[in-house]
């Protein structure tokens, strides 16, 4: 057997020795392959005695799995340091900055919008819209405001040229002043009970620090056979909590005019200053926020409903003043000017979409 | 409207603080704007007394003062040359905000003398204009008091805003009113005491309205006082005015000043010896005109009411005199007159003219027609005690209107409306204290008092009970569910804008909101010209500046507007889109909601070269995002090369679904529109019609059809085609598509080539087709079948060849 020790020594030798896959193949050939030295004393086993041939077979078959082994080891070895070698030449400065995806961003405006619908939708309002460019019937006559009145003066309006009116006179058309037509528009296509809020744009012929040309809105109309102005309190509480956030909110509703409303409200939210932020909800002082009442008689016959039978509430509130007050956003003029850097600061994610599960804005 | 706590307790006698007062107004519905305290604003001032007053060492005008404080004897350098022992002074202690010089004191050295806080003069008091000297408090005045009381500036100011529907409100008594009535005291306003006149009046008055206008001025009374000596006003007459911010100018003049604000009564007085003949209240003539009190010539036509003698107009009813027949300081004879003038002929007037004067406004919002004659009789009073002078006997012309009004009121009506539980009593209670009468019938009868023209049914009852018993009663109760779970809320046409808004932000636009209207030359680029936009009726008549004279056809002029506006600050690489209305006419349905955006593409360099300059395939990719997402067939759409005429006519493309439905526009922004818009270009940009997408089938589920995922492998075939360069690839890819609908499931377009090795005028298009075998591996002769229907479909549809 001493031959067989000759092998096996020559073959782990060469193994260990081998410096490359290619050299290690080599080995392999030379000690495994078809030819190679252990398949050559396989071959003689056939001529021997059958029990010679049992004894040589199964030391032969040990030391050829003792060899196997040894080169696959080898191998694994050579791989990993030559994949060790690859990768030691594969660095990359990973502190490389990152090329920038530009990041979209959603305007407030749209925002405090959505956040508004997801409170009411859960509170069972629709949500209606009407056109931007209305008549004097939709946007003042069918409120009550007398023609002439002053209080139509109180709203700036935006006109049109005049043009005929297909009846010998002549009719202007203006833009909306308040979203309270689409209450018409919406009482006089629909029996009640009636639910809705009518968000949009609205208008008035007014620029200063505080008033833009162009504004947003969001009306409330109620109407069945019962609602009053106690509902009206409750669903605007319930609001401002769910809008602003806060697990109260201090209200106090004030006696006012509108036209369209009798009686008629204003309703300032409590509020206190902490160094440059609003915080709404507690504290000493009083912010308006809204105008409401409740609905007109002569509001609800123009629309061919019977004040004795039907009654109910509408509100008009300011989205982009709502957004102003939620998330510290100081001027008016900025919403409408497309700036860019003011977009990125203020918008929102795409991703965040308000929904009252999840609560509505992002901590 | 403004008024002095003082003058409020003329009319209500009170014990209630001025925050009381305050915080009540503000509960009724008087919504207090501003209140001018100044005990509270000089709170800090106290009165001091000068025990020394020796020269300065270092200056000949100043003098170091020992002065006795409620801070004990301090030493005080003072400029003042009536500074002298003796004297009661303001004293401001150091720490003091002195709002007339608006300082706050510290300690000082004046010329190396130590001086502890100053005595004040008038002006750094802001009690007047005098600065000659400090102020000098009575001698009987105690030291360490407050100055206010002392130097009779402790009578608050208020002013509310008075809003339409309260005339009553421009006068004090009816604040007084509301306020007794929310329990705040007795209302004590008299009655005017009627004053006896001596003679007849010599000065004829009438009315003259043609049939139909009668009602412009339904009621003219006047009578003259002989024998006045017209002068300053007495000390409380012009305090009370200027407290109140009016210029006191003559007794006479003040007179009716002080009743328009304190009964919301305005009159008019006439130098009686300056007109000729009957004066009448009549409508203009064309052609006519007067100079007015206010130094400016009016000209007044039919539709006016003016006063006018045989001279013709003195002034405009209601609105404004003249100047030729005003009172001055030599006016001996008076004629006063009292009248109700139509509201709504008022406010016509006065808008046409421009003039917003204290009579115009109590007028158009409406006066108490019961006082025309007592308004009469208590300026009478006033002026002959403060001029003397002989009155004569009222003369009337015409008769008061009518304001009686009767409401049939149950007194369930406040619940209703309100929620609130009142009992009867205590709406009767507060509807009396108001002035309405209550005829407990069933239904309750209700007589509106004369002046609340406001006051027209039962919810304006409704109204006046809530407000005086207060709107803090109201419960907060909550609208009852009308289902266990609500259903969606959103319109289909609103959930697209959501949709559309947010897939155009995921792709990193910048969601803008811009003015509905923007600069007619720029409106006109985008859309069939200025014509176009008259014709539609969207030019404004009153645009709050030239260049928003238009509501915008697109908002494309106002993105790229801003688009240059931020390139202007260093940001020229930019997306800006918007979701909103734009305007094909005046009518409804002139309005539709677009997604448009624009791009300035000037891409950063990165070392990552990730950034590619936007072109026209890049907005085509944000038309395509914001309409699949707000739900259009976008795989069905093809895409045509005709845009309209501001886009660049061989840059840009249409969405359409079928030939006349168009989805979007997109491409590069005309040049020459560019150009005119003074905007440096390239801007890329879309417009996608979200309302014009058909709506979605109503399905009965919101099952999925089944995945049809094969478990052989799909097989790739490359194709390279040499066409026209006219062709589209669109034509070409339909073939593609067309050629084999079982076995092709997609087909990609990998390359465009034009130049060597394709002849001028042609191009190559090479596609990758992906064939998908469904129930057994295709054989060769399976897969060039399909390469050969495909070669002969695009021949047939294109003309092109399969390149060699």
């Amino acid at each position: 057997m001493s031959d067989m020790n000759e092998i096996e020594r020559e073959t782990l030798a060469r193994t260990a020795a081998a410096e490359t896959v290619a050299a290690l193949e080599e080995v392999r050939v030379f000690a495994l392959g078809k030819k190679g030295v252990i398949s050559e004393r396989m071959k003689t086993l056939g001529a021997m005695a059958p029990d010679e041939r049992k004894a040589a077979g199964a030391a032969l078959n040990v030391l050829k799995d003792k060899i196997a082994a040894a080169i696959d080891a080898k191998k694994q070895k050579l791989e990993d340091a030559a994949l060790d070698q690859r990768l030691a030449t594969e660095k990359v400065d990973v502190t490389l900055p990152i090329a920038p995806l530009p990041k979209g961003r959603i305007h407030p405006v749209t925002q405090a919008m959505e956040e508004i619908v997801a409170i009411f939708s859960a509170m069972g309002f629709d949500v209606a819209e009407g056109p931007d460019i209305e008549d004097d019937f939709h946007n003042f006559t069918a409120l009550n405001f007398p023609a002439d009145h002053p209080a139509r003066e109180m709203h700036d309006t935006f006109f049109f040229h005049p043009k005929a009116d297909g009846q010998g006179g002549t009719t202007r058309m203006l833009l909306r002043t308040h979203t309270s037509p689409v209450q018409i528009r919406t009482m006089m296509t629909r029996k009640p009970p009636i639910r809705i809020i009518i968000p949009g744009r609205t208008f008035r012929c007014d620029s200063d620090q505080t008033h833009t040309p162009m504004f947003h809105q969001v009306e409330g109309l109620v109407i069945d056979r019962s609602t009053h102005m106690g509902h009206l309190k409750g669903t605007l509480e319930a609001f401002c909590k769910a809008y602003f956030e806060v697990d109260s909110v201090k209200t106090r509703f004030r006696p006012h005019f509108f036209p369209f409303t009798e009686p008629s409200a204003e309703m300032d939210i409590g509020y206190e200053r902490v160094g440059n932020e609003i915080r709404i909800g507690q504290g000493a002082k009083w912010m308006e926020i809204l105008g409401s009442g409740m609905v007109h008689p002569n509001v609800l016959k123009n629309c061919g409903l019977d004040p004795d039978e039907y009654q109910g509430f509408a509100f008009g509130m300011g989205i982009d003043r709502l957004a102003m007050l939620k998330y510290g956003i100081p001027d008016l003029r900025d919403f409408f000017a497309a700036d860019a850097r003011w977009l990125e600061h203020y918008g929102f994610d795409p991703l965040d979409q308000p929904n009252l599960a999840t609560g509505l804005s992002r901590s | 409207m403004k008024f002095t706590l003082s003058w409020l307790k003329e009319h209500l006698d009170t014990n209630a603080s001025l925050d009381q007062i305050v915080e009540t107004m503000v509960a009724v519905g008087l919504e207090v704007e501003h209140v001018d305290d100044p005990a509270e604003r000089l709170k800090e001032f106290t009165i001091g007394e000068v025990l020394e007053a020796e020269k300065h060492p270092e200056a000949d005008k100043l003098r170091v003062c020992k002065v006795a404080t409620k801070d004990g004897v301090l030493q005080i350098v003072c400029g003042a040359p009536n500074a002298r022992a003796g004297i009661k002074v303001a004293y401001a202690p150091v720490g003091a905000y002195v709002p007339g010089i608006d300082v706050t004191l510290t300690k000082a050295k004046i010329r190396g003398v130590e001086s502890l806080g100053m005595m004040c003069s008038a002006r750094e008091l802001q009690l007047g204009d005098d600065h000659d000297g400090i102020v000098e408090a009575p001698a009987a005045s105690t030291i360490g008091d407050p100055v206010a009381g002392w130097l009779g500036a402790n009578d608050p100011v208020v002013e509310f805003e008075v809003t339409p529907n309260r005339p009553d409100t421009n006068g004090v008594a009816g604040v007084a009113r509301d306020l007794a009535a929310a329990g705040l005291g007795k209302l004590i306003t008299k009655s005017p005491e009627p004053v006896k006149g001596g003679f007849p009046c010599p000065q004829k008055i009438g009315l003259d309205f043609p049939a139909g206008a009668e009602n412009a001025c339904p009621m003219f009374a006047g009578r003259l006082i002989r024998g006045v000596k017209n002068g300053p006003s007495p000390k409380w007459l012009a305090d009370r005015l200027r407290a109140i911010g009016l210029r006191p100018i003559s007794t006479l003049v003040d007179v009716t000043n002080l009743l328009t604000y304190d009964r919301a009564r305005p009159l008019h007085v006439y130098d009686a010896d300056k007109l000729k003949g009957e004066i009448r209240a009549r409508l203009g003539k064309n052609g006519e005109s007067f100079l007015a009190l206010d130094n400016k010539t009016y000209e007044v036509d039919e539709t006016m009411t003016v006063i006018a003698d045989d001279n013709g107009v003195l002034g405009l009813g209601g609105i404004i005199g003249g100047e030729a027949s005003g009172c001055t300081e030599e006016t001996k004879n008076v004629f006063i007159e009292a009248a109700y003038f139509d509201p709504l002929r008022t406010a016509r007037t006065g808008r046409k003219c421009g003039i917003h004067s204290d009579a115009r406004h109590r007028f158009e919002r409406g006066v108490d027609p019961d006082f025309v004659a007592p308004g009469l009789e208590l300026a009478t009073r006033i002026i002959i005690d403060a001029c003397g002078g002989a009155p004569s006997e009222i003369l009337i012309a015409g008769q008061k209107p009518s304001a009686a009004k009767v409401i049939a009121f149950p007194p369930s009506e406040v619940k209703r409306l309100t929620g609130v539980d009142v009992a009867p009593e205590k709406s009767e209670s507060v509807l009396t204290a108001l002035g309405f009468r209550v005829s407990r019938a069933d239904p309750w009868l209700v007589d509106v008092p004369s002046w609340r023209p406001d006051i027209e049914g039962k919810a304006d009852l409704v109204e006046e009970v809530a407000r005086i018993v207060g709107f803090a009663a109201l419960p907060a109760v909550t609208l009852p569910a009308r289902m266990a779970v609500e259903t969606p809320k959103l319109t289909a046409l609103q959930v697209r804008r959501g949709a559309a808004r947010r897939a155009l932000a995921a792709r990193g636009l910048l969601e803008a909101v811009t003015w509905s209207f923007t600069d007619a030359r720029a409106a006109e680029l985008f859309c069939d010209g200025p014509n176009w936009l008259a014709a539609q009726g969207l030019i404004l008549a009153n645009p709050i500046s030239s260049d928003l004279g238009s509501m915008r056809p697109s908002m494309l002029p106002n993105l790229i507007a801003a688009l240059q506006r931020n390139a202007d600050r260093g940001r020229d690489d930019l997306a800006l889109f918007e979701v909103a209305p734009v305007y094909a006419s005046d009518r409804p349905e002139g309005q539709q909601t677009v997604a448009g955006g624009a791009r300035l593409s000037h891409p950063r360099r990165h070392w990552a070269k990730a950034e590619r300059a936007a072109d026209a395939f890049t907005v085509k990719a944000d038309a395509i995002a914001a309409l699949d997402a707000a739900g259009a067939k976008i795989d069905q759409a093809q895409t045509t090369a005709d845009a309209p005429n501001w886009y660049h006519p061989g840059r840009s493309g249409v969405l359409r679904l079928g030939p006349k439905l168009v989805l979007a526009h997109f491409g590069e922004i005309h040049p020459r529109v560019l150009k005119a818009m003074a905007v440096e270009g390239p801007v890329y940009a879309f417009e996608a019609f979200l309302d014009a997408i058909p709506p979605a089938k109503a399905k009965p589920t919101k099952t999925k059809s089944a995945l049809d995922a094969s478990g052989l492998l799909p097989v790739k075939r490359d194709f390279a085609f040499v066409v026209d360069e006219k062709v589209s690839a669109d034509a070409l890819l339909k073939a593609v598509r067309g050629a084999e609908k079982k076995l092709i499931a997609d087909v990609s377009l990998f390359d465009v080539y034009q130049g060597k090795g394709v002849a001028d005028g042609r191009k190559s298009l090479a596609v990758e087709v992906t064939l998908q075998p469904r129930d057994r591996t295709l054989t060769d002769e399976e897969i060039d079948a399909v390469g050969k229907a495909v070669v002969a479909a695009v021949e047939k549809a294109t003309g092109g060849t399969l390149r060699s």
